[in-house]
């Protein structure tokens, strides 16, 4: 057996990965067996079915792979703090910014994003579960061993290094020659499936199992919003399936879809991979939308604006959303006929996401604003937001994008529409809803200490960039020249990468502060919020409510509150639920052998974990067990219990 | 309050800017295509200003009034549905926004992808620009040069430039003289530049092609017409010819300085076909694509040699084993060095 192809070789920063990654290792199986917690860890969450441990565990891995692709982050910023730097080769740089932009995308933004959806979209409709609490596990650790095995690509034979857009030819075995992109096509295949499958789950948890009298339009802004991602999910995820296992046959198996030569075609991959790229852009931007409109609502004390336009704007971006595929490559030769309908297309995104931005501004108006945590990351995100979607506009003029395309400026751009769109708006979300979840809330002195350290130093991270593009910088050099004059504003941009580490820190600090410190919540909606998780328990139990509410309104719980309406009013019986498997763990351990040795060539070993998988899932498809009831004195026990009476 | 963010950065990028634009490049113009673009792009700031002004002071406006202080408490603020008048003046306001953008786009970049209206009737001087490892290569049909590295136009002279690539997408830009467009290893693209003043210009590849990338850069020096005929005269008379063996070395380097030949390689490695030969594989149709009808012509008048299409989009392995080059770039197989 040939091991030299699994090393890396040379990087002192990659040895100390390697070692850094044993000790935590060994760390984490020490301290399970020490404190006897692996029975725990088993039978309380590696097997869990219920969609609030799952939506835990999707924003724990996705806290670490915030801190993974920030580290890549601050390398590169530190790379290209100054010219001719020589902190990172070439080659390292390159596999540094493509793991970046795949980790903060597809590991860190959409898994938070999922993450929210499962713990909040069942409480939110007022059911008890997602529609397939099974298949919801399966989603979740193909996601994980996905992710996993991108990062160990870091380690074990090279990390993908041609750009997360992983253009052809760039991207062939005759370009990149090593497993770096192979890890690219296997990863995000099976996180991929793991997404669709999610992406089927929502649709039919929202369409079927509203509370009773939750008409569509009376869903909740955020639900709205998560159904429309998890259609667009469904209609884009397929093409990148497609385009990911084209990539895999040409890369492995000798095809030649976009090769160089036997009538292979390298701008078929640029074209399918953002068929799907852009749309996922929107998979990411919708739901946020969806948390600020709650975290608006609640903190101005008043309904959304504008309701019914807010619902179909975001129904109209997400149709225009598969049509704009071709303005990330305006300069590929199209002519002007295509380009432009493209620049129109992509143009008029801008309307349905002005009519939200007016809307927001319009809820704001005659409230009364509170400015508290989750509040300030959604008002911090308006202003700044704005900025990403005019630069867009500018962008989406195919004549202009000739001087943008490929430079710092639009990196920029889309950082300024990712971030507040994306990420403001999941730390918004986790600080509104993490008192739910655990039942007491973040400490708002240390989260607005946070929240300013990560507004600021964001501009002063990315404005520079605007303009170091216009000075005709282009985007993934590794180093650059004295006399170009990118130095100074490159300084100031390294300098506020910084400034957003301390801010995460102080984020994360805050999360084991207020564990040991915050006072406990009892009332279960400490914010005096408007929507249906905040009428059951913090923490919530597992059955979510012990009675299914009725809605007669939008915002369920606030018009309960004002016009005494009981949301509650059959008895507790007893209560079906799922029980828990161990077999979509399983299959993720599987999938991600099958996915290592596919990575390496490794046939028979990979064809085992193939034949694998297929036993694992058919041992999922007999499986008869039909779940449990909880009885309906347990459930009356567990309510006084958890609202403080004695039982 | 939680406007210093923002507010501190655009202080910030005022400060940065006033020193002059002329270290922003892009909107330091030297030719007709890159200044309308700096046109485009200077309109389209100011736009955007005016919506960012309008969002802005909305934002301070309710921010400052409705926020909870002592003297509202116990103020309950009232249920609203939305207005529709309201809610159809911001969509219909963007909607003209748009529009006006798109006009101006369509306009423009119908602008770009021609020649530049002051220079509608010269012939323009052809220029193959192809790309191979991290360098570029730059055939003079008509003149027989190539350079590498380095290409030398005449000032106040409409040139088109054919791009294509030996190996992975890239992208061909000059900065101070037009917008950028990607060169591939299947299809022929089209860029039309010109110089208004005598200077000397960076060009670059704009697109991520691998290891070398951040060093891909060539100079585009614009001179007089006189300078450009003393120019030929001096490479015929001291350069020597491009052999095929000497182009394949060239091809399997990495990086290499600049360089003069008296022939091109276009005579034993010709192009891949054009984007119209894409479209409509028969290549006669009119170029729609490029926007360009004169465009066809000019391959008539020109010697240059006729894109073979049939053998490039095809991708038929070519049929003569003894020949050491192939015949088009999509067969050419790379050379790394490692």
């Amino acid at each position: 057996m040939d091991l030299e192809k699994f090393k890396v070789h040379g990087e002192p920063l990659i040895y100390g990965a390697m070692i850094s990654i044993a000790l935590a290792t060994i760390g984490i199986i020490v301290g399970l067996t020490v404190f006897k917690k692996w029975g725990y860890l088993w039978r309380e969450w590696l097997t869990t079915v219920d969609h609030k441990r799952i939506g835990v565990m999707y924003i724990l891995a996705a806290l670490l792979m915030l801190f993974r692709g920030g580290i890549d982050a601050i390398m590169m910023r530190l790379q290209t703090a100054a010219p001719d730097m020589k902190f990172l080769d070439a080659q390292h740089y390159n596999e540094v910014f493509t793991t970046h932009g795949l980790i903060m995308i597809l590991f860190m933004a959409m898994p938070f994003i999922i993450g929210l959806m499962n713990v909040i979209i069942p409480l939110q409709i007022g059911a008890r579960d997602v529609a397939f609490p099974r298949l919801n596990a399966v989603s979740f650790w193909l996601f994980f061993f996905g992710a996993m095995l991108l990062n160990i690509s870091f380690v074990i034979g090279g990390s993908p290094d041609a750009g997360w857009s992983a253009y052809f030819p760039l991207a062939s075995i005759e370009f990149s020659p090593t497993v770096g992109n192979n890890y690219y096509s296997l990863a995000l295949q099976i996180s991929g499936i793991g997404t669709l499958i999610t992406g089927i789950n929502f649709i039919v948890t929202i369409l079927k199992m509203r509370a009773p009298g939750m008409k569509l339009m009376k869903m909740p802004m955020f639900t709205w919003s998560v159904l429309i991602t998890n259609i667009i999910i469904v209609f884009a995820f397929p093409v990148l399936t497609v385009a990911l296992a084209l990539m895999m046959f040409d890369r492995l198996f000798g095809s030649q879809f976009f090769t160089m030569a036997n009538g292979g075609m390298d701008m078929l991959w640029a074209n399918l991979f953002w068929v799907w790229g852009h749309p996922e852009v929107y998979i990411v931007v919708l739901p946020a939308f969806g948390i600020y409109s709650e975290i608006i609502a609640t903190f101005s004390k008043k309904n959304l604006y504008g309701y019914t336009s807010m619902v179909f704007s975001m129904l109209i971006i997400s149709l225009l959303s598969f049509l704009v595929w071709a303005h990330h490559f305006y300069t590929m030769g199209q002519g002007v006929m295509v380009n432009s309908f493209f620049s129109i297309t992509t143009m008029a995104i801008a309307v349905p996401t002005g009519v939200k931005i007016f809307n927001w501004l319009f809820t704001l108006r005659k409230g009364r604003i509170t400015f508290t945590t989750p509040m300030l990351y959604t008002l911090a995100f308006i202003p700044i937001f704005t900025i990403g979607g005019v630069t867009g506009v500018m962008l989406a003029m195919a004549s202009a994008d000739y001087q943008y395309h490929n430079t710092m400026f639009l990196v920029a751009h889309f950082h300024y529409v990712l971030i507040p769109g994306a990420v403001f708006a999941v730390i918004a979300g986790f600080h509104y809803w993490f008192p739910k979840v655990f039942g007491f809330r973040l400490n708002e002195r240390l989260g607005k200490h946070a929240f300013w350290w990560i507004i600021i130093s964001f501009n002063v991270t990315f404005f520079p960039l605007f303009l170091l593009g216009l000075m005709g910088m282009t985007r993934r050099m590794y180093t650059y020249s004295e006399e170009t004059g990118f130095g100074p504003l490159n300084m100031l941009s390294f300098a506020g990468a910084l400034g957003l580490a301390i801010g995460f820190v102080i984020l994360v600090y805050n999360i084991y502060w207020s564990t040991r410190y915050e006072p406990r919540d009892t009332t279960g909606d400490p914010w005096d919020a408007r929507t249906l998780e905040w009428a059951t328990n913090s923490p919530i139990p597992a059955y979510n409510f012990a009675v299914v509410p009725k809605v007669q309104t939008r915002d369920a719980l606030w018009s309960a509150k004002q016009d005494n309406i009981p949301l509650f009013t059959e008895e507790i019986t007893k209560i079906h639920m799922p029980s828990n498997t161990g077999k979509p763990f399983i299959l993720g351990v599987v999938f991600f052998f099958f996915g290592f040795f596919l990575v390496f060539s490794m046939w028979i070993p990979a064809i085992v974990a193939g034949v694998g998988i297929i036993l694992v899932m058919a041992a999922m498809s007999f499986d008869r067990d039909h779940g449990f009831y909880i009885p309906a004195k347990e459930v009356i026990a567990t309510e006084k219990k958890l609202r403080g009476e004695t039982v | 309050m939680n406007k210093k963010g923002p507010l501190y950065a655009l202080f910030l990028s005022l400060v940065l800017l006033l020193p002059g634009c002329s270290s922003l490049t892009v909107l330091n113009p030297k030719g007709p295509a890159a200044r309308t673009l700096s046109d485009t792009i200077i309109l389209s700031i100011l736009v955007m200003l005016g919506v960012l002004a309008v969002v802005y002071i909305l934002y301070i406006w309710v921010l400052v009034k409705y926020r909870a202080k002592k003297s509202n408490e116990g103020y309950v603020p009232p249920h609203e549905e939305g207005n529709v008048w309201l809610e159809a003046t911001w969509i219909a306001i963007p909607i003209l926004i748009v529009a006006f953008l798109s006009v101006v786009t369509v306009k423009t970049t119908s602008a770009v992808e021609n020649v530049a209206a002051d220079y509608k009737d010269q012939k323009p001087l052809v220029i193959y620009a192809s790309s191979s490892n991290w360098k570029w290569h730059f055939s003079y049909p008509e003149e027989g040069i190539e350079t590498v590295n380095y290409v030398n136009i005449p000032v106040h002279r409409a040139v088109e430039f054919r791009l294509y690539s030996f190996g992975t997408i890239t992208s061909f830009w000059v900065p101070q003289l037009g917008g950028q467009k990607y060169a591939m290893s299947d299809m022929i693209t089209t860029l039309h530049l010109s110089a208004d003043t005598v200077g000397s210009f960076i060009g670059k590849n704009a697109n991520f092609s691998g290891k070398g990338f951040a060093h891909m850069e060539f100079e585009a020096l614009s001179m007089t017409d006189k300078d450009y005929q003393d120019w030929i005269k001096e490479v015929k008379e001291t350069a020597s010819p491009l052999t095929e063996d000497e182009f394949k070395g060239l091809l399997a380097m990495e990086h290499v300085g600049r360089k003069t030949y008296t022939s091109t390689h276009l005579s034993f490695s010709p192009p891949p076909g054009d984007h119209g030969d894409h479209m409509s594989n028969d290549g006669k149709d009119t170029d729609i694509d490029n926007g360009n009808t004169d465009h066809q012509e000019h391959k008539d008048i020109h010697p240059s040699p006729e894109p073979s299409s049939e053998t490039e989009f095809d991708g038929e392995p070519h049929p003569e084993v003894d020949q050491p080059l192939p015949s088009s770039p999509v067969e050419e197989h790379t050379h790394h060095s490692d």
